[in-house]
């Protein structure tokens, strides 16, 4: 079967009682038993229900893992498989890693003793300098947010193997559509489902798929046990949005493209990320290891004002926190994404103030870069005027 | 602003309090007044809900009308038109008809004394030589179901405006996304929204787009009176359907196109109907008024005994009544969707024991193809 096929039928078109299109959705905590001794599939909605478990095949089919779980946000996703470590482990942890993430090792992980090395994931050695007696894991997120840069994943794994470590990585931006970093040779993949899975900007949830069965063992007890899981009618939206998945990345990929180049001429614009660009460190790698180029633009302007000027004038990308919807999304990753970072480690990172992420949707490619033309022009007029009254 | 732009941001800008970039749904029946005389401008839901509102305009956008009304179903769309008519008017309408529409008509409407005649629609001269006397409507389906023929919207309305007829186009098989029956002359446009609009099988709805204030009027008013409407839930599942409506669309379409020149070289199809295949009858004219040619195609098989082992046989199309969605479906019109059409008419028409209806969704067209062939080699 065909991946687009996949989408659509991941084992989960239709309700095996009554022949539903669409899988039910099972408002329920609770499953009457027939034997106070063995439980049938279901007991407690905590532990199993069928619309999540439906989600659960369908992200385990598509990542091609063993074992698929779902949680009430891509955070409770990573938290619950950060728990798999214990007081005293290591972490080796690509630096560009989202902030949410940077958050919880920093502030709440390492509280436990769970400790933590940032590396440029990009630079293999580095990664491998890193690493210590104690070391468990290593995590990271190719393309990196917001700077897109790219991480080798057959080469981390490989590497991960050689120690005797875990492989984790978050495929949030990619979606297993554009890049199945099981395939090469990680262990655990982590999703914040809220954007190009879900799809929508309308329901907030994360995914976990592990590629054997042992872990996936390890990691259903912590949800289970830790109990962050995703609700039903969040599980079967998730579920709905996937279906267009493939159409979905397809049409927004080529829209970002066009609008990627685009930008490499427009003046204002001193920088501009995304994988595909010639030029681009890792372009290469991204090749191999992926089959698109995913929907993420980040660019920076010439300042900060202009930036923030830019933000306030755009009339179509929505501006807000998140990514990967069906509406474009403007997002400025300094107050935003990546606020619970210290500014002089966002600074390190290039995530300067002038730097804005554009999360491109479903819109036609003109229309945003016509009202982004407008806006540009309308930052750089107003900075203009500004300089002059001094 | 583009179509595309306009569906991916449906509802996007509503909730000015919060931003949030989601259409609430509003699980209200009713709205607190500020005051005695005064109204938030949502007084009870079945007038007017928020979130069936966010549809109902997004809906009247894509399709330039002046109003759009959104119903619990698409015949509970097509009724509420139907209510404009009253005893003594005539119709004409599409012969080769949903059979829920000619239910609709012979069973509950020619009791209450309005009387349908059947059509060719795709032939425009046999057409207007129908729209006489007693006739104060033309309701035509483009392309019809399940035969796909075609009829010339923008002729056959402005024929039948000059001569104070209205012209309401059932639209379900197109979506505004290809085909705006609005901008070619038509009064009204009906879709069934279960269809391509929701896009996921998994929800019912049913819209009016109504061109002009006078006709808005009307219809806001039988639709709040008569009670039919789409609830809050639905509504908004429709508003997340439409996002991906035009991206859904052109990738089906597309995979139609491959998959009707395919069927069209099988040994065991003696017929594929499908608007965008050369030497189909009504390939310019649908060329002329739709942007694409959609995604549905009907095969005549060879023989009859093949049907069951087909419809048993395929393991990627699910064998279901309905359309549109992201799912293949295959449907066996003469005992599913035209079940109440009598036998000699069905026969007549060509919606006999051979024929199957595809509607073709959003998997690999390669996997649909070897899907096809195996239940068709059974």
């Amino acid at each position: 079967m065909k991946y687009p096929t996949k989408i659509i039928h991941g084992g989960v078109d239709r309700d095996p009682f009554t022949g539903a299109s669409s899988i039910p959705i099972y408002q329920v905590s609770t499953f009457a038993q027939k034997d106070p001794e063995t439980f049938g599939d279901y007991e407690y909605a905590r532990g199993d229900n069928p619309t999540r478990a439906a989600l659960e095949q369908n992200i385990a089919l598509l990542e091609g893992g063993a074992r698929g779980l779902a949680f009430a946000s891509g955070m409770a996703a990573i938290s619950s498989v950060l728990l798999l470590f214990r007081p005293g482990d290591h972490l080796v942890v690509g630096e560009d890693i989202y902030g949410g993430t940077y958050r919880i090792l920093t502030s709440l992980f390492e509280r436990w003793g769970l400790e933590s090395t940032f590396v440029d994931s990009t630079d293999l050695d580095a990664l491998r300098d890193a690493i210590r007696p104690e070391t468990k894991a290593i995590l990271v997120e190719t393309p990196s947010n917001p700077t897109l840069k790219i991480t080798d994943l057959a080469a981390v794994a490989a590497m991960a193997r050689e120690k005797g470590l875990l492989t984790i990585t978050d495929n949030t931006f990619m979606t297993p559509c554009l890049q199945r970093p099981l395939e090469l040779g990680f262990d655990i993949v982590v999703h914040s489902a809220t954007k190009f899975l879900g799809g929508h900007s309308d329901l907030i949830a994360g995914l976990a798929v592990t590629k054997d069965r042992e872990l996936g063992r390890k990691l259903r007890f912590i949800q289970v046990a830790f109990g962050a899981i995703l609700g039903p009618m969040d599980s079967w939206l998730v579920l709905r949005g996937v279906k267009t998945l493939g159409a979905r990345m397809e049409a927004q990929q080529k829209s970002a493209e066009l609008i990627a180049n685009w930008l490499t001429g427009v003046r204002d614009v001193r920088r501009v990320y995304y994988p595909s660009l010639a030029g681009r460190e890792g372009r290469e790698i991204h090749r191999r290891q992926a089959s698109g180029w995913g929907a993420v633009v980040s660019f920076e302007l010439s300042s900060a004002r202009r930036a923030k000027a830019l933000l306030r004038s755009v009339k179509l990308p929505l501006m807000a926190v998140s990514l990967g919807g069906v509406e474009s999304i403007l997002s400025y990753p300094a107050t935003m994404s990546h606020a619970s970072m210290p500014p002089a480690e966002r600074k390190r990172r290039g995530i300067t103030d002038a730097l804005v992420r554009l999360s491109v949707g479903l819109e036609a490619a003109e229309d945003i870069m016509e009202d982004l033309e407008r806006a540009l022009k309308k930052a750089s007029g107003r900075s203009d005027r500004n300089r002059k009254q001094g | 602003m583009k179509i595309e732009t306009e569906l991916a941001q449906a509802g996007s800008r509503w909730d000015e309090r919060t931003g949030a970039v989601s259409m609430p749904v509003y699980h209200a029946a009713t709205f607190r007044h500020p005051g005695l005389g005064q109204t938030t401008g949502f007084d009870y839901s079945r007038t007017s809900n928020p979130t069936r509102l966010a549809l109902e305009e997004t809906m009247a956008r894509l399709d330039g009308g002046h109003r759009a009304f959104a119903f619990a179903s698409g015949l509970a769309a097509i009724d509420c038109v139907m209510r404009l008519f009253k005893r003594g008017d005539r119709i004409v309408a599409t012969e080769d008809l949903y059979g829920g529409s000619f239910r609709l008509f012979e069973k509950v409407y020619r009791d209450h004394g309005i009387e349908v005649a059947y059509a060719d629609t795709s032939n425009t001269r046999k057409t207007l030589n129908a729209l006489n006397g007693a006739v104060r409507g033309v309701f035509l389906e483009v392309p019809t179901n399940p035969l796909l023929r075609i009829a010339d919207v923008k002729a056959i309305a402005a024929e039948a405006r000059k001569r104070g007829i209205l012209t309401i186009v059932d639209n379900t098989f197109l979506t505004p996304c290809l085909m705006r029956p609005l901008e070619l002359g038509a009064d009204l446009a009906v879709c069934s929204a279960t269809k391509y609009l929701g896009g996921h099988n998994d929800v019912l709805g049913g819209v009016v787009t109504a061109g002009t204030p006078e006709l808005s009027g009307r219809i806001a008013f039988f639709q709040n009176a008569v009670g039919a409407v789409l609830g809050p839930q639905d509504s908004w599942l429709l508003l997340r359907g439409l996002k991906t409506l035009s991206v859904r669309m052109e990738r089906q379409q597309k995979n139609a196109a491959v998959l009707a020149r395919w069927l069209s070289r099988h040994p065991r199809v003696r017929k594929v109907h499908y608007p965008g295949l050369a030497g189909h009858r009504g390939r310019l004219c649908l060329g002329r008024q739709a942007g694409g040619f959609g995604a549905m195609i009907s095969i005549e098989v060879e023989d009859p005994a093949m049907v069951p082992r087909i419809l048993a046989g395929v393991r990627v199309f699910l064998f279901a009544e309905s359309l549109g969605g992201v799912e293949s479906l295959i449907t066996f019109p003469a005992v599913q969707t035209h079940a109440d059409m009598n036998e000699e008419i069905r026969e007549r028409l060509g919606i006999h024991d051979r024929l199957l209806r595809l509607s073709v969704g959003l998997e690999n067209a390669e996997d649909l193809i070897v899907d096809l062939d195996a239940a068709l080699s059974l």
